[in-house]
């Protein structure tokens, strides 16, 4: 048995070859497959995890699901590092390379129309956080309880100063990340809003509160980076991180809207 | 493992970026294409996913307060009643301002 087509990406043919001992998702290394002279990047998997019913379940598997999704970036990550391609979303595969042979047809014009778009280009990540207001940790910190209140009215006012302090670190956040944002897409071709990331899920610290991603050409990316730097400032309360250079995830998904706008 | 030399990458894989940003990029952005393989995504709810990493289920989630996915139109059909719902009794509320103060408008000559 031959196993089935996992396909991460489509390209334009690329010159330089992969990272040797590149492994793929289930561990087989990805390999192109040339078709009208587009580049699809696949790899064997087996046939009893991937059938719809054992994906259906697999992708239920946190551990499953863990190793497949950075598996699959592995290897998107390692095309970025030597052309820019369209990923294709988790979990797409055929039965065999006829099969992608065909997508390959039938797509073929919307294909690279995106190739096109995104040719040269790679995305940026940028998040905004807000960490906790310092006065909440206080109390904790100094483990008592929200310290005894001499009275009710200081009781009061402590909580009303506490709400104002966190209302203040609320407005700055929400002022510096439009401020962030439109200094960013501004030097960006594009940018894309996602949705804040749930702490549990990202293991980061402090409060989500933009998440957003940014097309720049990989010429413009060192400054991309030098102005992120730049604008990140020492804002009391709240800090910013910068991902990538990913491939351009966020931009590939929206094609078969719109067409033609860029040419 | 060793990675190939490429532009600025003072950030690279594994540098900046959590489970969380590889999962909602190969979640959620890519192109979708149709495979022979007909697994849609979306209709394994991505949230159930997402949810998974968390804790057991949704349930369990619901009763640790975590349901942020909840008021997020694009995961959640009930987020876009919800919305549906806030229009609408916003509409009312104005409607309901609008209302008195044209009455007293026509009164008051």
């Amino acid at each position: 048995m031959s196993g089935l087509r996992y396909v991460y990406a489509v390209c334009h043919p690329y010159e330089s070859p992969l990272q040797r001992q590149l492994s793929g998702v289930s561990g087989a290394p990805p390999k192109r497959l040339t078709h009208h002279g587009l580049v699809a990047v696949v790899s064997t998997v087996p046939e009893h995890e991937f059938t719809e019913e054992a994906l259906r379940a697999n992708l239920e598997d946190l551990d499953w699901l863990t190793a497949t999704a950075r598996a699959h970036q592995q290897v998107i990550d390692a095309l970025t590092a030597v052309t820019s391609p369209l990923p294709l979303r988790l979990a797409t595969v055929f039965r065999d390379d006829s099969g992608v042979r065909s997508m390959i047809e039938a797509r073929e014009e919307e294909l690279r129309r995106v190739l096109d778009r995104l040719a040269g280009r790679v995305e940026w990540g940028v998040k905004v956080y807000v960490e906790k207001p310092p006065e909440s940790s206080d109390d904790s910190r100094a483990g008592r309880p929200p310290a005894k209140a001499a009275s009710g009215r200081d009781y009061l006012r402590r909580r009303r100063d506490q709400t104002r302090a966190h209302d203040d670190v609320w407005q700055r956040a929400s002022e510096f990340s439009d401020r962030l944002h439109a200094t960013l897409s501004a030097f960006a071709e594009d940018s894309r809003m996602h949705a804040p990331q749930n702490a549990a899920l990202s293991g980061a610290t402090g409060r989500n509160v933009l998440n957003a991603a940014y097309l720049v050409p990989r010429a413009d990316s060192e400054e991309f980076v030098e102005l992120v730097d730049r604008e990140k400032d020492d804002v009391p309360g709240i800090r910013v991180e910068l991902t990538g250079p990913w491939a351009a995830y966020s931009f590939a998904g929206e094609f078969s809207e719109d067409p033609g706008v860029e040419s | 493992m060793t990675t190939p030399s490429r532009l600025p990458d003072p950030y690279g894989q594994g540098g900046g970026a959590n489970l969380a940003d590889i999962l909602e990029r190969v979640l959620d952005k890519g192109i979708v294409i149709a495979g022979d393989i007909r697994i849609n995504l979306l209709d394994i709810e991505l949230l159930t996913i997402k949810l998974r990493l968390i804790v057991a289920s949704v349930d369990k989630a619901k009763e640790m307060g975590i349901d942020w996915w909840e008021d997020d139109p694009a995961l959640s059909s009930r987020a876009r009643q919800n919305e549906l719902a806030r229009e609408n009794a916003e509409l009312r509320e104005r409607l309901a301002q609008l209302e008195p103060a044209r009455a007293q408008r026509e009164e008051a000559p």
